[in-house]
């Protein structure tokens, strides 16, 4: 993962929850940050539309932290780039 | 203060256009659950819904008729036509200015919506047609079903989300006991089968990819459902008095707010409502023999409402018989709790307990009487069905068998 997209995905999380995203780091909890189920729809949505990309709700269901959710996207990300006709293209 | 007996059924809905092809496929266990039609599932993340199947509006209305309701307000008044039938009520000139119709929707005419803006924003017509507004007005359905019989009382619609048909049915049952009604038609009708609809209900991610599996370990959410169902409310002595098929009686309701979460479920406020059911019936815990639960199959409802089913009861919670009859018809919203208070009714009549299909694995955590998928014969003197909206509402009614 580039400092660039863990940046972006940073942004996405602290944009939605109307946070400082200084104050977001790529091993903050979901917990910590008081993310809660909505939240996290609201998240899924913004980097959903950041990203360019579809995600499933099996893949969002285990997320519970900013590591744990830039890892799953970058993988997403890589497969439906891999496959563009099944999924989104990638940004 | 009056009994409040219930004399008519009317449904139709995934499991069938009738109350009798409805309960046919309760008791056989038998899912309404298909892929959905009519809408381009390819751009869906999810596949499958209940929806009516077959459904042509001119098989029940004049094609100038048909034009002016939006299918939900069509199943109301097809609903309401067979309760009416199904009840023999007469409504006479003296009996229609005091008879009610208070209905419950969540959304209104979603699909007439939907062309309207497919032809405003896709397809840069600058007008949308002039019956959109009659046609998406929650209380269509009402306001039809007041026209067809000519009642001129009390007609109204109650919008709480999914617990929008109990609501209804809680008022119209109060407004019978209490004498401001001579008879009332009520329940509550949806058609929520629109993409943008379905577009809004993807994001918020709890819909099923395959089915609904209330109080299953492998659950993964609703799904989604449509219909209508209607109850003809008579006060019990004169619908004894004029030799009226009593169903069973509505004999309790109670409601409560979580004032917690816009989404996500509390404990004490269901359990509230559950509460507040049993102390407006008079009954006690231990007379409850069934619940037919909320039930969605959503992660957050099945464990919270079996806890709250445990808060109220306690050691009689083992002995209750619970089952979430979304897992046939699906979640059809504003008309959930009327196609759960007619089943709950044909239950008691009938003298068998509908099951939760699509059971596969216990919870731990839902660890109630779920009767999984097979049905079972059950003399059940009173019963309870929970409904559970977004927006922290609870509304609870309570039935007692005619016996």
């Amino acid at each position: 993962m580039s400092e660039d997209y863990t940046r972006r995905v940073i942004e996405c999380i602290a944009k939605t929850q109307h946070l400082d995203p200084a104050t977001v780091t790529i091993n903050s909890t979901f917990e910590e940050l008081k993310i809660d189920s909505l939240d996290g729809i609201n998240i899924l949505f913004a980097l959903e539309n950041e990203f360019n990309v579809s995600i499933p709700d099996d893949a969002a269901r285990q997320v519970r932290s900013v590591r744990d959710l830039a890892q799953g996207l970058h993988k997403l990300i890589e497969s439906q780039a891999a496959a563009p006709a099944s999924g989104g293209a990638v940004a | 203060m009056r009994r409040v007996a219930v004399t008519g059924i009317g449904v139709i809905c995934a499991l069938g256009r009738n109350r009798q092809e409805f309960w046919i496929s309760l008791r056989e266990g038998r899912s309404g659950i298909r892929q959905i039609e009519g809408i381009d599932i390819s751009l869906l993340r999810f596949q499958n819904g209940a929806q009516v199947p077959g459904y042509q509006p001119t098989d029940y209305f004049e094609p100038k008729v048909a034009d002016l309701l939006d299918p939900f307000a069509q199943y109301a008044a097809i609903a309401a036509r067979e309760a009416v039938e199904d009840s023999g009520i007469e409504f006479t000139p003296e009996l229609k200015p005091r008879a009610g119709v208070i209905t419950g929707c969540c959304v209104g005419g979603q699909s007439t919506e939907d062309v309207g803006f497919v032809d405003l924003y896709r397809e840069n017509r600058n007008r949308v047609h002039p019956m959109t507004i009659p046609r998406i007005m929650a209380n269509a359905g009402a306001s039809q079903i007041s026209l067809e019989f000519g009642l001129t009382g009390p007609v109204y619609t109650v919008s709480t989300a999914c617990a929008s048909a109990n609501h209804a049915m809680g008022q119209a049952y109060w407004m019978v006991r209490s004498g401001a009604v001579e008879a009332a038609i009520t329940g509550g009708s949806e058609a929520i089968f629109s993409m943008g609809f379905l577009k809004a209900w993807e994001a918020m991610r709890v819909v099923a990819p395959d089915t609904c599996r209330p109080f299953s370990k492998d659950r993964k959410g609703l799904i989604l459902g449509e219909g209508a169902a209607m109850l003809v409310l008579e006060p019990l002595d004169r619908a004894q008095a004029r030799g009226a098929r009593i169903y069973g009686e509505i004999s309790g309701f109670g409601m409560s707010s979580d004032a917690h979460h816009i989404t996500m479920p509390s404990v004490a406020g269901p359990s509230a409502a559950i509460r507040a059911a049993l102390d407006d019936s008079g009954f006690r815990p231990e007379q409850i023999g069934y619940i037919n639960a909320h039930g969605t199959g959503t992660s957050a409802n099945d464990p919270t409402e079996t806890k709250a089913i445990r808060e109220v009861f306690r050691c009689h919670a083992n002995r209750i018989a619970v089952s979430s009859t979304k897992s046939m018809h699906g979640h059809a919203l504003g008309a959930a709790g009327a196609l759960e208070a007619a089943a709950t009714l044909c239950a008691l009549s009938e003298r068998f307990l509908p099951p939760t299909a699509n059971y596969v694995i216990s919870d731990p955590d839902c660890d109630l009487d779920v009767i999984p998928n097979e049905g079972r014969p059950a003399d059940i003197e009173c019963a309870l069905s929970n409904a559970f909206a977004f927006g922290g509402l609870n509304a609870v009614v309570a039935f007692r068998a005619a016996r």
